[in-house]
């Protein structure tokens, strides 16, 4: 009978991610209710259990992708793939006010430099201080304080070791998760109540997972304009990391 | 009609990610330079024009945010797929570096946000009760 419930539901991946994803946000959305009397958002706790429960699918499969790597939730994998992610964000941008993006013309494209030069050179200092003096594991781990993607893309153009390389992918996704979690809790010291501010959120804090998920768990209404601006972190870091930033590492270590 | 809208949001998608890839290559990066970040501007031109000659009808804009909607359950499936294992196994480094920036990063948009105040959005939702800013440090 249980091979047989099994085999449906690995045979329509997709519609079980749905079905899984729904429950899990109608558990978060209760557990917000009844735990925090809606102090954090339901959304945030549903990316927190997401979160958990990647570690569980990585610990029981020994997989790189969490959850998605146990057969019966492949469908995950595509739900929360690129090719969904990148779609759902695009359709966000529907809400968008054309007048107010243009306000935050300047002040985001300020927050978007900043974003990537302040994690980098605090990314880059932590790996001196525990020993990885040489300039290309510095720029890769600086690399990938600014997101996990920038990390890898900068150590494969420099030929860094793998370890290193893992090590900042670990940072990034570390980085994402304290901002998925962080930002409700710390939304309203940071004054994110408005599309100008959500644009220097989105621009200085980075990765598009992690902004427009804290975005969401705060208010949903300030995602497209997070992730305007921080869809071309990625990007900006891609294109300053392995060139700009490495020459200036190179010059001051050696 | 609904697919009009959803087609439309495939059409702007793909010709951002495009664009993006096009950009990477044009710089000489191995990423998408952007390319969300185009397809989101494509898809505001695209509903300004629209409504302007009239063509948005109730039904299109559906078709577009049922996936807008969709978008925080799309989320949670993707980090329930993140390397979260080797994340943690990373050690100080990675946790302190991470640390560091949004710590430094949390104050600069603080910073920001105070010396170059916006409108806060219209019509606030009941989720911001007016009390001191106790849970912010």
């Amino acid at each position: 009978m249980w091979d047989l419930i099994e085999k449906g539901l690995e045979h329509n991946g997709l519609i079980t991610a749905f079905a899984f994803v729904g429950v899990v946000m109608w558990i978060s959305v209760v557990l917000s209710k009844r735990l925090t009397f809606g102090r954090i958002h339901g959304s945030a706790i549903a990316i927190v259990i997401g979160l958990v429960l990647a570690w569980v699918g990585g610990t029981i499969t020994g997989g790189q992708k969490g959850l998605a790597d146990v057969a019966l939730f492949s469908g995950i994998g595509l739900m929360g793939g690129a090719m969904l992610r990148d779609f759902a964000i695009v359709a966000t941008a529907f809400e968008v006010q054309a007048t107010e993006a243009r306000k935050a013309g300047l002040i985001g494209a300020v927050a978007l430099l900043l974003g990537t030069v302040l994690p980098f050179i605090v990314g880059a200092s932590i790996a001196w201080a525990f020993g990885y003096r040489d300039a290309v594991s510095m720029t890769t781990i600086g690399a990938g304080a600014v997101t996990y993607i920038v990390g890898p893309v900068t150590g494969a153009a420099l030929g860094a070791s793998s370890d290193v390389v893992a090590l900042s992918i670990a940072t990034g996704l570390i980085k994402a998760i304290l901002v998925m979690v962080g930002t409700p809790m710390a939304a309203r010291w940071m004054g994110l109540d408005n599309p100008r501010s959500a644009m220097v959120f989105g621009g200085l804090a980075g990765t598009v997972s992690g902004v427009t998920a804290g975005l969401a768990a705060t208010d949903r209404r300030l995602v497209p304009y997070g992730a305007l601006t921080a869809t071309f972190h990625t990007g900006l870091g891609c294109l300053l990391g392995p060139s700009l930033l490495y020459f200036i590492v190179r010059a001051l270590v050696g | 009609m609904i697919i009009y809208g959803v087609a439309l949001l495939a059409i702007c998608t793909l010709a951002g990610v495009i664009m993006g890839d096009l950009l990477g290559v044009l710089l000489g990066v191995k990423s998408n330079v952007g390319g969300v970040g185009i397809a989101m501007i494509l898809l505001i031109c695209a509903r300004l024009w629209m409504q302007k000659r009239g063509g948005m009808t109730r039904d299109c804009e559906m078709g577009v945010g049922f996936w807008g909607a969709m978008y925080i359950p799309v989320v949670v499936a993707m980090a329930a797929q993140q390397n979260v294992v080797t994340a943690l196994h990373g050690g100080p480094v990675a946790v302190l570096a991470a640390i560091g920036s949004v710590v430094i990063c949390g104050c600069t948009i603080a910073l920001i946000s105070r010396t170059h105040k916006g409108e806060p959005l219209p019509d606030e939702d009941p989720l911001i009760p007016a009390s001191p800013v106790a849970g912010g440090r």
